[in-house]
């Protein structure tokens, strides 16, 4: 019927004039030659002024990516990666003066982070959320962080958490995600410029929502981030982070490491509104987004909880995953992943359950529109020692369309005889009846498919601190503009 | 004084059938006229063809509604002119809870008429008035748009969204099948409550049973595609006594729902 090539027209019509993020900012940049070799490692390590135990750390993983194959495992497609021809630094050039106040950054930056709905100055921004905002390369401001310090909340850029607080940096990077555990990992421990640290000391609840806000600005550059996040025992934090690129025909990399370490009782809370940009209505451009999360519940009845919104990126390949050590740990993830036109998503989790009584909860919602494919991949593995752990997952697929693909591949691996797992997955499509019904209440098209999408979601996106889950419905909505005709 | 809904010669296909072959019907303001007829006849067609929805084709003819051409208005305009239907077959959203669902219709109405929209205060004080009448719980509301209702609670799901929208032209197109003797009260009471000097409603039915408890003013039988008769309430009982077998056409076309 008529309803298929209506839907490819208004599709072509409307996508790419969307994403309202895909400005550029103009603004001098510090470069660093392009291409990637040993000497690129050195050069940004010097660029950071860093010790030469992490200039070694960073040698070890350039050496062993040299010898490692981009993995061919997951469901997507897309050309061949030319890792020679792209940036491995690009910093605002005002930042070499180092700016070490908010008055003093770039007001070119300022505008930026305005545009993008992320005021820099304090007395303009939402209150009870401190930010760290990561241009390419560099952590251009972090806001509040005199307000943590009197609670002892360590926020600041990774940088400069490597020269003020060595000894916690030595202790914990690469703890979790170790620097030969897979190409993209191994690469970003090579070549990662900046990222947030952060720290929550003993018995302290984070008094506000931290968030790193990324963009990457530079073309013919790759954003190679890390953050590292240690609660301490019976600590608590919610840390929030986001994500935009201009809008280029050309792909970008982004291939970044989060490690989370918790200690006894302690609880994060992590949220990702990954909203990259996606790319054009053919698949010409857009993000490639590659990415290795991962949290280790070392301590007694500690918690983590991922809860992710991945609406952008042409391709995107992550999977937030839980090591539940300490008995009696607990586990979450909870997923939207949206694709439209050409995107691509292979994205879900590992439970890895290592301790007696751990319990994790995996609830993915996959939304295919266009011509696009999206994969739930997870792991649950119950090892020798977890004894009367607990799994939970429930996967649900919803396609719009009949150009979309939607597809669930869990992996289960029980060593213990008295864990339980259980898995359930439910695939559905927006029929015509649903969108005819919407209308005939008085609904667009495009209002009846975000109503009926964020239905779908709401498990999940009620999970977001709650400034941000407006803002993620309407992201939803807009994500799928186009969709229906 | 404009009529409500002016159909002339209306002829309309579904997938290249011809189902509706040349239907007049013309609908005062605050009348109720029901239309009668066999399976197959186009009574959903005819539902369908007022509302707008894509695949139901006009050929020739026109409708006009207010004195406005009711074709140049897309599915949603209709219902912001203030055209309702109620559905035979109410379709479930899940996740959607009816109340999200019913602000979000309410005020996607009054955004198209240009009027404030409700907030969430001036909503639920709405919505009150009317739950209590038509014995709609509050679980009722929490709970994904008609996601396990019973028979019965759909119909009253409708009713209860036809009052809260205030159209001025509501068709109910088969809204007794699937109801028991009690349900069907309920749901013509509420009905019933939503007749207005400037509302008319047409209502769809096989059965002459509903009309005993809405109490139309005309009742027309549509067989083959078109209005083979018209009379007052009256009709509706011969109906009842005699069948549609004088009506019944030798090329019985397809109902399509």
């Amino acid at each position: 019927m008529s309803y298929t090539t209506e839907t490819a027209d208004q599709v072509s019509s409307i996508a790419g004039e969307k994403y309202k993020y895909g400005f550029v900012t103009d603004i001098e940049m510090d470069l660093a030659p392009m291409g990637l070799n040993e000497d690129i490692v050195r050069f940004i390590s010097a660029k950071k002024d860093e010790p030469e135990w992490l200039l070694q750390w960073r040698l070890r993983a350039y050496e062993r990516w040299l010898t490692m194959e981009e993995p061919k495992w997951a469901k997507v497609q897309y050309p061949e990666i030319d890792f020679q021809d792209a940036y491995y630094y690009a910093a605002p050039k005002s930042k070499e003066d180092g700016p070490k106040s908010l008055d003093e950054v770039d007001p070119e930056l300022l505008r930026t982070y305005e545009k993008l709905g992320i005021p820099l100055l304090e007395q303009q921004m939402l209150a009870g959320v401190a930010v760290d905002a990561v241009f390419d390369s560099v952590s251009v401001a972090t806001t509040f962080r005199k307000e943590l310090a009197k609670v002892g909340v360590i926020f600041c850029p990774i940088s400069e958490a490597v020269k003020d607080y060595p000894e916690l940096v030595q202790k914990y990077l690469g703890s979790v995600v170790p620097y030969s555990d897979n190409f993209y990992a191994t690469l970003n421990s090579a070549v990662f410029t900046d990222g947030s640290f952060c720290y929550i000391p003993k018995g302290v609840r984070c008094p506000m929502e931290l968030s790193t806000y990324f963009r990457i600005n530079q073309a013919n550059s790759g954003q190679f981030e890390r953050t590292l996040i240690i609660a301490d025992e019976g600590s608590y934090v919610s840390y929030l982070e986001g994500c935009t690129a201009p809008q280029r025909d050309e792909n970008q990399l982004h291939a970044a490491v989060v490690e989370l370490i918790l200690l006894d009782d302690a609880e994060i809370k992590y949220s990702t509104v990954q909203n990259w940009y996606p790319g054009d209505a053919d698949g010409k451009g857009g993000i490639y987004n590659f990415v290795t999360k991962r949290a280790a519940c070392r301590g007694r009845n500690s918690k983590v909880s991922w809860t992710q919104v991945e609406t952008g990126s042409a391709v995107t390949w992550k999977y937030p995953s839980c090591i539940l050590q300490g008995d009696n740990s607990v586990g979450e993830f909870y997923s939207v992943a949206i694709t439209n036109n050409l995107q691509q998503a292979d994205t879900g989790t590992k439970m890895i359950h290592i301790g007696e009584n751990t319990s994790s909860t995996i609830i993915a919602k996959g939304i295919s529109a266009g011509r696009s494919q999206s994969t739930y991949r997870g792991l649950v593995r119950m090892q020798p020692g977890a004894k009367g752990a607990r799994n939970y997952t429930q996967c649900d697929s919803l396609l719009i369309g009949d150009k979309c693909g939607a597809h669930t591949v869990p992996y289960i691996e029980n060593r213990n005889r008295t864990a339980q797992i259980e898995h359930e997955a439910t695939t559905a499509k927006i029929s015509e009846d649903q969108l005819f019904y919407c209308r005939q209440r008085g609904l667009t098209d495009e209002e009846a498919l975000s109503m009926i999408v964020n239905g779908f979601c709401k498990q999940v996106l009620q999970e977001l601190p709650m400034e941000f889950a407006v803002e993620a419905q309407k992201l939803v909505g807009i994500s799928l503009e186009g969709s229906v005709g | 004084m404009t009529n409500m809904l002016e159909i002339k010669d209306l002829h309309a296909e579904v997938g290249g059938t011809e189902i509706l072959k040349g239907l007049n019907l013309t609908i005062g303001e605050g009348e109720v006229h029901a239309i009668m007829g066999p399976n197959g006849a186009g009574k959903s067609t005819l539902s369908y063809v007022l509302s707008g929805r894509d695949g139901y084709e006009v050929t020739s003819g026109s409708i006009s509604y207010r004195g406005q051409d009711l074709f140049e208005l897309a599915i949603e305009e209709r219902a912001a002119a203030g055209i309702f239907l109620g559905f035979q077959y109410p379709v479930e959203l899940p996740g959607v809870s009816s109340t999200t669902f019913l602000k979000t219709a309410l005020n996607a109405i009054l955004r198209q008429r240009g009027e404030d929209e409700l907030d969430a205060m001036q909503f639920m004080k709405r919505l009150r008035t009317h739950t209590k009448a038509l014995n709609i719980s509050d679980d009722m509301l929490r709970r994904g748009v008609n996601v396990g209702f019973s028979g019965g609670e759909k119909k009253r799901n409708e009713i209860l969204q036809m009052a809260l929208l205030e159209p001025s032209f509501a068709v109910l197109d088969e809204t007794d099948s699937g109801l028991d003797i009690d349900a069907l009260k309920v749901v013509a009471e509420g009905v019933n409550a939503l007749r207005a000097p400037d509302r008319s409603i047409l209502v769809i039915t096989h059965y002459q049973r509903l009309l005993d408890y809405i109490v139309p003013d005309f009742v027309h039988v549509l067989a083959n595609g078109k209005i083979a008769r018209s009379g007052g309430k009256e009709l509706a009982l011969e109906l009842e006594e005699n069948g549609y077998g004088e009506y019944a056409s030798g090329t019985s076309g397809i109902e399509a729902a």
